[in-house]
């Protein structure tokens, strides 16, 4: 970034020294320059929010609020209701969540509490922060060739039609995905419980039990719930594991192993075919919800932990 | 009366060993997950890799052979493009932050890199195709590398920030009270410091996107010819995965567990290299 030409044509009109460098900055624009990139930063969050809002305005327009509660979903009629893919994102989700928090929950106890130290808790930590890492389609890879299967002869001895793809399908996997999330964010909060409450309780003669129970649990609850928060921003938006294995059927779902679609999954499987404006536009106004319900979750998850950091 | 208190107390101390015991099982079988999907990654992926996997092109059903070099040289290209794009900007926004970190524009833009960070991968492929795909009229791969540098950015910001914070200002003040102006201080003195944690946010945010696959599906798109230019639409490992994997052929299943085996050790070895420069790079204050 150079001076101005009028700086340039006038420098002795210019009290203030400019410092110039052979690639040419000065002080003045390199403080601009810093400036111009948090403001860019900054830009680029709104002209996402803007560009979301005008690209979906036609179908924001022609449904209103009933795109949230129709049932249908006909491309070829040209009517767009989101119910089943709210629900079918809803449902996975949740179930998602119940099910990771099984493992999750222990999981942080373990690594905050019993074990917070040591050759045992950093291998732990390494494999879950590995897990993390993992690509999101490999998930649905390896939940189309392993968990399809298995829940295909679950279904078999549950007595429902034996499909293997589905919502319950789709928790599964997602479940396995957040688990490391849900469970690295529990730790830290875990250990964030002040050791002299735990001896005073344990002084008094409670067992590791009763303290993680009545002191540990309870201090850390805000800082779980913001845990569970966070991932479940992240179950939400998940895209490719979950079309992979849900099934893609665009009906309200009527059980937890009917195949269904999430929003995510829905526009992965019709955006590239989608033909005509108003098809086009009712996708991505589901991509401007999901942006909406997943920025207020992350906000509220984030300032919960922001609190708990700072509680004394 | 002895003997109740007795058994209570005993009770107490069984269950306090039976919800230790619970908890340890839990928490191993949560990490079970990760070695089934190694174990079939690796015992599916290994036998189909050799040298004409990784440097022949993909070949229609039914014909045997064939490999991925569209694909890893798309991801490459790709990377490349996401780098070109967010770690400039990420850097000098993350030095913005540290430095004016208690400034209300600062506390704006620190919420708005969350927010980015926090946005699912699919939205921000539909942005990547508002902006570049309608405007260029094609998918195309640097669409695919906007959407990519879209989720590379915040990554980058957070970890400059959080590196650049931690260097003492007995540095920066040292080079000020030398004569050294702002500019050069924070360029040559308090980046350089802060190196080892900047690189291995960029590592980070290259790992972050090279197993993406949702951004990708309407920008880069995926193609089966080598393709090395970013006008056209482009290939890469985990579109291959995805179209290979949801296809009914046993072949390109068997290519989907390869390419699976590729992109996993491609990002497994990016988060190992980032620990090693972590810990060897690191400045010590």
């Amino acid at each position: 970034m150079n001076h101005t030409i009028a700086e340039m044509m006038m420098p002795a009109a210019r009290s203030k020294i400019t410092l110039r460098y052979k690639w040419g900055v000065s002080e003045a624009s390199f403080r601009k320059i810093l400036y111009l990139a948090g403001l860019i930063l900054l830009v680029l969050l709104v002209a996402i929010l803007f560009s979301l809002v005008v690209a979906s305005l036609p179908a924001l327009r022609q449904f209103g609020l009933s795109f949230l509660i129709g049932k249908t979903w006909d491309p070829v009629r040209g009517e767009f209701g989101a119910l089943a893919f709210l629900v079918g994102t809803l449902m996975s989700s949740f179930m998602a969540l119940v099910i990771a928090m099984v493992f999750s929950l222990p999981a942080s106890i373990f690594l905050g509490e019993y074990f917070p130290h040591g050759r045992v808790s950093g291998f732990m930590k390494s494999i879950i922060e590995l897990l993390a890492g993992i690509p999101s389609v490999i998930y649905g890879f390896w939940g189309l060739f392993l968990l399809v299967p298995m829940v295909r002869g679950l279904e078999t001895a549950v007595g429902v039609p034996p499909q293997g793809v589905g919502i319950f399908t789709a928790s599964l996997v997602l479940a396995v995905m957040i688990i490391p999330y849900a469970a690295s964010i529990g730790t830290e909060v875990i250990s964030l419980v002040p050791a002299d409450l735990k001896e005073a309780a344990l002084s008094l003669g409670a067992t590791r039990f009763e303290v993680i129970r009545k002191v540990v649990l309870p201090y850390a609850s805000s800082g779980i719930f913001a845990g569970i928060l966070l991932a479940l921003g992240r179950a939400l938006g998940e895209t490719m594991a979950v079309t992979m294995v849900i099934g893609n059927s665009n009906f309200l779902p009527q059980s937890i192993f009917s195949p269904g679609n999430t929003m995510a999954s829905v526009i992965a499987n019709e955006f590239t075919e989608a033909t005509g404006h108003l098809y086009l536009a009712s996708l991505i106004e589901l991509a401007l919800v999901l942006f909406i319900v997943t920025t207020v979750i992350n906000i509220l998850g984030k300032l919960i932990i922001r609190k708990m950091g700072t509680r004394k | 009366m002895n003997r109740m208190a007795e058994t209570a107390i005993s009770r107490r101390i069984r269950v306090d060993k039976l919800f230790k015991a619970l908890v340890i099982i839990l928490s191993v079988s949560s990490i079970v997950p990760m070695f089934l999907i190694l174990f079939m990654i690796v015992k599916n992926g290994v036998s189909v890799i050799d040298w004409q996997f990784i440097s022949h092109l993909p070949k229609p059903v039914g014909e045997a052979g064939g490999g991925i070099a569209n694909a890893i040289w798309g991801t490459l290209i790709l990377i490349g493009l996401s780098f070109v794009f967010s770690v400039p900007l990420g850097v000098l926004g993350g030095i913005f932050l540290s430095e004016y970190r208690e400034s209300k524009l600062a506390y704006l833009i620190r919420l708005s890199v969350e927010i980015l960070q926090g946005i699912p991968s699919i939205v921000i492929g539909i942005i990547a195709y508002v902006w570049v795909v309608m405007a260029m009229g094609s998918f195309s791969a640097l669409s695919g590398g906007v959407a990519l540098g879209i989720m590379m950015l915040p990554v980058i910001v957070m970890a400059t920030e959080e590196t650049l914070k931690l260097v003492p200002d007995s540095l920066r003040e040292a080079s000020l009270a030398l004569g050294v102006p702002y500019s050069r201080t924070i360029m040559k003195v308090i980046l350089p410091a802060g190196l080892s944690g900047i690189l291995s946010g960029i590592l980070l945010g290259i790992a972050r996107v090279a197993g993406e696959t949702a951004p990708l599906l309407f920008t880069a798109f995926g193609s089966p010819f080598m393709n090395l230019n970013i006008l056209k639409p482009i290939n890469s490992l985990p579109l291959t995965i995805f179209n290979y994997a949801t296809s009914p052929y046993p072949d390109w299943h068997a290519l989907a567990w390869g390419a699976s085996f590729v992109l996993i050790a491609f990002v497994l070895g990016l988060n190992l290299i980032t620990k090693l420069v972590t810990k060897r790079w690191k400045v010590q204050f």
